[in-house]
């Protein structure tokens, strides 16, 4: 599998570290109550289908991408910069 | 039909006529009083216990494909009971018993063989984390043996000790652990099922679930509407699907996990052997193939197979602990979709909805859990109450952080397990 990090192309799954589904953007409110923190921190819609996840170019250029990839064919279909995201 | 040393005697003296399908291939009724979804380990062994332990036999399994089709019939069949946490070291211990009698209990043979499991060590701190794990289990009336490094040598000589990186310092050894034939597991439960009444219907995936006024009602399936007063979901790596016909969303994320299988070659291995530090497991099957894996392919899949880079992870972790295996040819690779929960730990446990039990969660473990599972997954079924060793599953923990059961102390985070 090879995912096209936005700033250095196709690159091998191999540099990447997998951070998991996208959620993990959304970080909720502090106060925002045991349910939205249960659906930032372990609920997942965990889609047979096209989903959109979190991916660290670790061994490249050190940038976090968000990538749209299909869990059931693996197809990878974009990718996009995210930022303002730690690890 | 009962089976004894008598009657394959006989069969092979009147050219096997004799046998005959183990089990019927009975339509679906209109109604049950307990649906099983998922014909895995885990649901057949649910089926048996609430026939066998509570009298309950107006079931029905509802498998999508075939019997022993999912992870059941794809893992590498290691049993052990060498958990160290509150809720699961009692669990673990409650099934290798069930494991140690399931032969004479459903009479067949499921090849359980105790052959021992031993987890090896490199360095002082993993030696003090391994003997800290051997005490709660013998804590836990379970054995565990701590090695040393000449221990290891006498029980594995063909390993090897003195790799730069990784030196044998020595190991856990848990003698009760070992293998059984994983199909078999499948079959013999389903056999004891179907004779006490339970139907196991084959190619009947399930498609909804009805509920009424928070009541469960039934199932829609491929082959019709089947109502039912008690529904148990318990399909391992499609939880997130099937719980999702009920509204839920889950802590579980789906992940290929791969295994592989060698050549058949003469005995050169008696235990099943962990080599923690590189990721990396192998026993030898009684047909004589080496049989091996590793981690998680480590991103969310449905894709029952791996991809490239873990399969050459495994063979460098195999090629560092074992290098005499070299020139052993690799027969055949295949996955199987684990539901990965986030702390690792499983789920038994009832939902929202009345009537409707959820049991998924068992990540890459859940075949030495079988005989557990279906026998406290029984037990909550029928009587509504938890049972006792696996009374710590349950689904709130997750919202409210109370007893998250991180075995593995990395995290409550689904990246780390
Ligand atoms: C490569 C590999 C190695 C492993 N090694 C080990 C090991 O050494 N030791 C260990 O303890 N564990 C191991 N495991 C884990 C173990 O196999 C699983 O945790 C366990 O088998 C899961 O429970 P099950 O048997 O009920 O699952 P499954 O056999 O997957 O059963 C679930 C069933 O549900 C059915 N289903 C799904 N959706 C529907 C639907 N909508 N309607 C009807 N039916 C449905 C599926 O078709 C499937 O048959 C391994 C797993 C893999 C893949
Ligand atoms: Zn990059």
């Amino acid at each position: 599998m090879r995912l096209p990090c936005p700033l250095c192309g196709d690159r091998d799954r191999r540099e990447f570290y997998y951070q998991g589904h996208a959620v993990a953007l959304d970080r909720p409110a502090r106060d925002a109550g045991d349910g939205a923190w249960d659906d930032y921190l372990h609920n997942r819609d965990n889609i047979a289908g096209e989903v959109r996840d979190l991916w660290h170019h670790e061994a490249g250029c050190g940038a976090w991408i968000e990538v749209t990839r299909n869990t059931v064919t693996h197809v990878v279909s974009g990718a996009r910069l995210v930022r303002g995201t730690a690890k | 039909m009962g089976y004894s040393a008598l009657k394959i005697f006989k069969e092979g003296l009147f050219g096997q006529k004799g046998w005959k399908p183990v089990w019927r291939n009975p339509e679906p009724k209109a109604e049950y009083d307990v649906i099983i979804i998922g014909g895995g380990g885990h649901g057949l062994s649910t089926a048996y216990y609430l026939a066998k332990e509570h009298g309950i036999t107006n079931v029905a399994v509802l498998e999508k494909g075939y019997l022993g089709g999912g992870n059941v019939g794809r893992n590498t069949t290691i049993v052990r009971a060498n958990y160290a946490l509150p809720g699961n070291s009692e669990f673990y211990s409650h099934s290798l018993k069930l494991w140690e009698g399931m032969e004479q209990d459903l009479n067949y043979n499921t090849m359980m063989s105790q052959r021992g499991v031993i987890n090896l060590f490199h360095s002082d701190g993993q030696r003090d984390a391994f003997a800290r794990r051997g005490n709660a289990m013998i804590n836990q009336g379970d054995d565990a043996i701590l090695l040393d490094r000449d221990g290891v040598r006498d029980l594995v000589p063909l390993i090897d000790f003195d790799n730069v990186r990784f030196p044998i310092y020595g190991g856990l050894y848990h003698p009760r652990g070992g293998t059984a034939r994983h199909d078999a597991v499948a079959w013999g439960y389903a056999r004891g099922a179907d004779q006490r009444g339970v139907d196991l219907i084959q190619n009947c995936e399930v498609t909804g679930i009805d509920i009424e006024g928070g009541v469960v009602k039934g199932v829609q399936t491929s082959r019709g509407a089947i109502r039912a007063k008690k529904v148990a979901i318990v399909v391992a790596g499609r939880s997130s699907q099937v719980a999702e016909m009920a509204g839920m969303r889950l802590p579980i994320e789906s992940h290929i996990l791969q295994a592989f299988v060698t050549e058949g070659i003469k005995p050169i291995l008696d235990q099943v052997i962990s080599f923690g530090m590189g990721h990396f497991y192998i026993s030898q099957s009684d047909k004589g193939g080496l049989v091996f894996g590793g981690d998680l392919d480590f991103y969310a899949s449905y894709a029952a197979r791996g991809n490239l880079p873990m399969m050459e992870h495994v063979m460098e972790a195999g090629m560092t602990l074992m290098p005499s295996i070299a020139k052993a040819r690799v027969l055949r690779s295949w996955g199987g979709i684990m539901d990965m929960s986030s702390d690792g730990s499983p789920i038994i446990d009832k939902t929202e909805t009345e009537g409707l039990y959820l049991n998924c969660g068992w990540c890459y473990g859940g075949f030495k859990a079988v005989p557990g599972s279906g026998f406290s997954y029984a037990h909550l079924i029928a009587k509504d109450m938890h049972h006792e060793p696996a009374s710590q599953f349950r689904l709130d923990r997750f919202r409210t952080g109370r007893g998250l059961m991180d075995e593995e102390g990395t995290g409550s985070q689904h990246n780390l397990h």
